[in-house]
């Protein structure tokens, strides 16, 4: 394998942690806590909200967004490290 | 001034500012035509995809949709937000770096087969004609309902703005006209919000309001559960459908969403992978601030209505009431001849749209055929409640002209761009790659402006002669687009051994699965069945979930037992996992 061969595919491992660990994150907050545990979390209050429905209206589509810009940052970072970055 | 001339001044302006938009980014090649040149800013191509994205659906059905389904209405929510987190991880990032103009175009050469590229653009055809005949009914709509015109001719009208821009600008035109559609719409949709939420909660912001306090120190969800109980609906906080159901209907809406090629096709425009990811994250927060807000009016409007309208006098109901009422959305029927509207639990009506009689009632009421025998005397269509919140709500009349450009700007600006898939589905993926691959740059153009002229017309054929059906299958566009697209892009930038024998058989499985069950279960074909009949307890709606694992099985088995992919193919997958270069990513 040469040198700029490795250096794509340890991109690439990393990227897919990255993928991971995010993607982790939006299956938790829609499909855990606003479906799943919503039951559970609705014994909870934020306000005037339960806190299964808030995830499920509001807090998921807020997480949402956060996850796409720390992606956008992260790959940002990735690229420099690796010399993909134009 | 009056609502009307209100509405005609705003509708006017904002139609002026499009045309303006369109002579000022016409389109000289192909290039120009299908991805806008690739030289969009990520913050306009992130407004102009958040156009493209909010059809009359979201901007008129959606809130009203919420507020009758209260927490089962949350699968819209999230599976339509959550949607572009998969676009912007998996998808948007590595089809910009292959850098072509369509969706098949990524399924033909990644798949190395014109069999492949054909059933992409057979979906992307589907997908799109099923959604676009939805907006420009929606058009309509908005046109009769605001300035009294005739339906038809609203959608004629709606058919001249959308051939005017596509034609003259293709991409470019579309990709700016959206961004000022964007602006419009999204104005058009907070400001009732924030008077709304202002005159209920005292916060002016809708998404703290809906979990604020209303007048007396109760929280307003409570109440409006409280409502709920009293009149025998369902808890609003709770639901009706099943945990699962919700986690099927959610996830294909989601991975729908993802692959619905007018989405995809944007992010082709812009200069740099780096540009694609951000734009994305663009697109969604634009999106968000509607999708945030949408929930808060559901609350307020259905708390306002029942307020409204429940046990009251049907002569002292406000003007509002009757004229939907005349307009056919509203249907009253005073089954126990008390004079004062019950509205509580069960279907007011035999069947799902009132019928009416010419007669009036005792109480000047229109009368129905088909009232049912059920205590509940109101029928309320869930369209209105966006458009007439701000009548419920008291507001002045430029409010409510307001909602009416808003409406017009998010059916227009989805149509124009689903149109421009359709065009490029034909002049590009059919004509240029497969019948005539020696066409030049200058008959392409203008094979796609024919394309997009003859697509006008179907879609506006639809718009006017709506096939019953159409409703029913524009929630399952997105069910055919998990089921097909989605797996085979994945697959096919995550899964380097993925061939064409693998991809192909999945998307047909996929598609024929989906269109199977869909036909069975919404159109009662193969013997029909009702919801104790469906398969895993799931709706079609969520079946799409069930059609896409199928598809990766199906793909992953047969690519496994037949050749691996040629290593030109190999290599170009390696390729677009890599941000930077055009160029190969491997020297072997």
């Amino acid at each position: 394998m040469s040198e700029k061969q490795k250096n794509a595919t340890a991109y690439w491992k990393e990227n897919l942690k990255y993928l991971i660990i995010l993607l982790l994150v939006w299956f938790i907050v829609s499909f855990g806590c606003g479906i799943l545990f919503r039951e559970e979390l609705n014994e909870f209050r934020l306000g005037g909200f339960k806190l299964g429905f808030w995830f499920a209206q509001q807090g998921s589509i807020y997480v949402f967004v956060i996850l796409i810009f720390v992606y956008v940052r992260l790959m940002n970072k990735l690229d420099k490290k690796y010399g993909y970055d134009e | 001034m009056s609502v009307q001339t209100w509405t005609w001044l705003l509708v006017g302006i904002t139609f002026a500012l499009y045309f303006g938009i369109a002579i000022w980014a016409r389109a000289g090649s192909t290039k120009e035509f299908y991805v806008a040149g690739g030289g969009v800013s990520p913050w306009a191509n992130g407004m102009a995809t958040a156009a493209d994205w909010m059809s009359a659906a979201s901007f008129i059905s959606m809130a009203g949709i919420i507020s009758f389904a209260g927490y089962d209405g949350s699968v819209y929510l999230m599976g339509w937000t959550g949607g572009y987190v998969l676009l912007a991880l998996l998808l948007a990032p590595y089809l910009r770096k292959f850098g072509k103009f369509t969706v098949p175009d990524f399924i033909g050469d990644r798949y190395y087969s014109n069999t492949a590229r054909t059933v992409a653009v057979i979906c992307a055809l589907i997908v799109s004609f099923t959604y676009v005949a939805g907006q420009m009914r929606g058009v309509g709509i908005v046109f009769s309902q605001f300035l009294q015109v005739d339906i038809n001719i609203g959608v004629i009208i709606g058919m001249t703005v959308v051939l005017t821009f596509a034609l003259l600008g293709g991409m470019k035109g579309i990709t700016y006209t959206q961004v000022a559609q964007y602006c419009v719409l999204i104005f058009a949709f907070m400001v009732p919000a924030f008077f709304i939420s202002m005159q209920m909660t005292g916060n002016i912001i809708p998404q703290l309001g809906m979990g604020g306090t209303v007048e007396g120190g109760e929280f307003l969800l409570d109440k409006l559960d409280k409502l709920h109980t009293q009149l025998g609906f369902n808890e609003y906080t709770s639901g009706t459908k099943s945990t699962w159901d919700v986690f099927a209907i959610t996830l294909a809406l989601m991975t729908g969403t993802a692959g619905l090629p007018h989405v995809i096709v944007r992010f082709f425009t812009v200069p740099k992978v780096k540009d694609a990811r951000k734009s994305a994250g663009y697109a969604l927060l634009l999106i968000a601030i509607l999708y945030t807000t949408a929930p808060a009016i559901a609350v307020f409007s259905r708390t306002n209505l029942i307020e409204t309208v429940s046990d009251k006098e049907y002569a002292d109901i406000p003007v509002w009431f009757k004229n939907w009422e005349d307009t056919g959305l509203i249907a009253w029927s005073d089954k126990n001849g008390d004079g004062k509207i019950q509205y509580v639990a069960g279907s007011s009506l035999d069947g799902k749209k009132p019928i009416y009689t010419d007669a009036r009632g005792l109480n000047g009421e229109r009368m129905i055929s088909n009232a049912s025998t059920a205590q509940n005397e109101l029928y309320v269509d869930r369209d209105i409640m966006v458009l007439a919140n701000p009548e419920i709500a008291n507001l002045p009349n430029w409010v409510i002209a307001l909602v009416a450009a808003g409406g017009l700007a998010a059916a227009l600006s989805t149509a124009a761009g689903l149109l421009l898939v359709i065009s490029t589905s034909v002049s590009h993926d059919l004509i240029k790659k497969q019948l005539r691959p020696n066409i030049s740059d200058k008959a392409e153009l203008k094979v796609a402006r024919i394309a997009i002229f003859v697509a006008i017309l179907i879609a506006g054929y639809f718009g006017i002669n709506p096939p019953g059906f159409v409703a029913a299958v524009v929630a399952l566009a997105f069910g055919l687009a998990a089921a097909s697209f989605f797996p085979a892009i994945i697959l096919g930038i995550f899964d380097k051994r993925m061939n064409s024998q693998g991809a192909i058989s999945g998307m047909v499985v996929g598609i024929v699965l989906m269109l199977f069950y869909m036909m069975k279960f919404k159109l009662n074909m193969f013997g029909g069945g009702t919801s104790e009949d469906w398969w895993f307890e799931t709706s079609p709606e969520g079946f799409g979930t069930i059609a896409m694992c199928v598809n990766i099985v199906i793909s992953v088995v047969v690519s496994r037992m037949t050749p691996a992919p040629p290593q030109n193919v190999q290599d170009m997958v390696e390729s677009i996992r890599i941000p930077s270069g055009a160029g190969e990513a491997s020297d072997h």
